[in-house]
């Protein structure tokens, strides 16, 4: 099993949940984060000083997927969440060891 | 005494109207300062509500207003006593003097009040109430005698002054440069910049300040006819003028027109013909407006090159803007509206050197006598909170309190924002 964890665009987020959706992924987690890869931040200007913020909003998706579906998995929000400039984002996945199902104790592929 | 009605609801009217631009000023520098420091800022504006609503009643009204000297007022109505009888040279007002008490004392509360957008972040919070109270007896009772009582010396000289151009921003914005200069920088000024917390906020007091005002500079005609007419549009056309000039110039300049920069423009316009509003034209309220958005946009730049840290701009806004609209009544001051001649009108420069004169006056004095006050309580209680406290900020420093439940991205915290000059 692997953690696949993307950080992407805070707009690209809807394009990206309703291509794994389509793709047949049922769960995710989505979280609020915020900061920098080779995009830095950005500049905001308060009465004339330029103030240059490093940390820019981003959001945080993570999806529990079996091994064998991995690299497609990854292949579609890559698609979904490309926009072509700079700031996209990045993707990556974790092995992970177990999983359990907390309702039923289920473990392993069948509790992703 | 022959009192009208209608003046004198309009005054009471426009005086809780007055006392509403406290809590907005409150809000329109709570929303600059960074997250940890916005219940600070609300607090240090509201208890002067309370300081000053106690001791205005108490005596200070007394020291502004009663009495004939040319300097200060004297005890004659101290407590309110003989609180029946008009303050002196306002005899023939329409309207109770306890009204006119109740109105004067809205101003005596959003003086002090401006200060603190200098001194924002660091100061202690029992301090600045002590100071508060000290300021005005000391400087805030004697200027308002000078320029606003018909026996204070300002006033038999001709100076004009219709709403408090001298006695209240000129008067706020020299003390708030005694006070930083005396304070500090904020630590990590200027190399670590500190972002607004809530621009929202900052348009939110400057709608409740511009909405004020109207009671402030319209309700100084302290009747409700043809000049406190001339002195609402005055306002509201200097605003608009002054929020065009400034955006105009963040445009030209910085590339963008910002949210912020409008509520500063108009800000900066309220304080230019708050001294100006009852002596010019409508016309001359578009001139003294839009100069005034342009002059105080560039002067908010003013302490990036000499190096005080004037948090909020209180120099920049108040001091330069009510400095600038008291001498503009030397250019465009008409007898058509009320008052002298300026320049404009074929009253030649007598006027404006009277105008130099109240500016000087009341700046000097203003600036050296808050010097002093600061100096002696930073030397006997110390002004400033220690470094950890500034560090945590005011809210939970000084109030146990804290605005947000995370403000950890809003607080400007040196790792998030850095500086790429100005």
């Amino acid at each position: 099993m692997k953690l696949i964890t993307a950080i992407i665009k805070p707009f690209k987020l809807d394009d990206v949940k309703n291509a794994l959706q389509a793709f047949g992924i049922t769960g995710m987690t989505v979280s609020e984060a915020s900061g920098f890869g080779r995009q830095r931040g950005h500049t905001e200007v308060y009465r004339g000083a330029e103030y240059t913020v490093d940390l820019v909003p981003k959001v945080r998706l993570e999806v529990l997927v079996d091994s064998a579906e991995a690299e497609k998995v990854i292949d579609v929000i890559v698609k979904a969440a490309t926009t072509g400039s700079i700031g996209d984002g990045k993707v990556w996945s974790t092995p992970v060891d177990n999983v359990v199902r907390v309702r039923t104790g289920e473990r392993g592929t069948d509790a992703i | 005494m022959n009192f009208n009605s209608g003046d004198t609801a309009w005054i009471l009217v426009a005086s809780a109207m007055v006392l509403l631009m406290t809590p907005g000023l409150a809000f329109f520098y709570g929303g600059m300062v960074r997250g940890k420091n916005v219940l600070g800022m609300l607090a240090q504006n509201f208890v002067v509500m309370g300081i000053v609503s106690v001791l205005w009643i108490t005596g200070v009204y007394s020291l502004a207003f009663s009495g004939t000297g040319k300097f200060i007022g004297d005890f004659h109505q101290f407590g309110l006593n003989h609180i029946w009888q008009q303050a002196t040279g306002f005899e023939a007002l329409t309207i109770p003097p306890l009204v006119f008490c109740a109105f004067q004392l809205m101003f005596a509360i959003i003086t002090p009040a401006l200060i603190t957008g200098a001194s924002a972040d660091r100061l202690k919070f029992g301090a600045w109430a002590l100071f508060t109270g000290i300021w005005l007896v000391l400087v805030y009772a004697p200027v308002a005698h000078w320029v606003f009582s018909p026996s204070g010396w300002l006033f038999q000289l001709g100076a004009e002054d219709f709403a408090g151009g001298t006695v209240v921003h000129a008067n706020a914005g020299a003390a708030a440069l005694a006070l930083i200069l005396v304070i500090g920088k904020r630590r990590g000024w200027p190399k670590e910049r500190m972002r607004p917390h809530n621009v929202p906020f900052v348009l939110l007091g400057a709608g409740l300040l511009w909405f004020g005002w109207f009671g402030f500079n319209a309700g100084s005609a302290l009747s409700a006819n043809t000049l406190s007419a001339f002195a609402f549009v005055n306002t509201n056309t200097a605003a608009g003028a002054a929020l065009l000039g400034w955006i105009v110039v963040e445009r030209l300049r910085d590339g963008h027109a910002t949210t912020l920069g409008a509520a500063s423009g108009a800000v900066a316009g309220l304080v230019a013909i708050t001294p100006a509003c009852g002596f010019v034209s409508p016309m001359g309220a578009i001139a003294i407006g839009f100069i005034a958005g342009v002059v105080c946009c560039f002067a908010v730049g003013l302490k990036n090159k000499f190096g005080f840290d004037d948090a909020l701009d209180v120099v920049g806004v108040h001091l330069v803007g009510g400095v600038l609209g008291a001498l503009l009544i030397g250019f465009f001051g008409t007898k058509m509206t009320n008052g002298a001649n300026g320049l404009f009108y074929g009253g030649g420069w007598t006027l404006m050197g009277k105008q130099a004169v109240a500016v000087g006056a009341v700046v000097a004095y203003s600036f050296i006598a808050t010097y002093i006050i600061a100096k002696v309580l930073d030397l006997l209680i110390g002004l400033r909170v220690t470094e950890e406290q500034e560090v945590a900020g005011l809210d939970l420093s000084q109030h146990a309190e804290t605005a947000y439940e995370t403000a950890s991205f809003n607080d400007g915290s040196r790792f998030s924002i850095t500086s790429s000059g100005n």
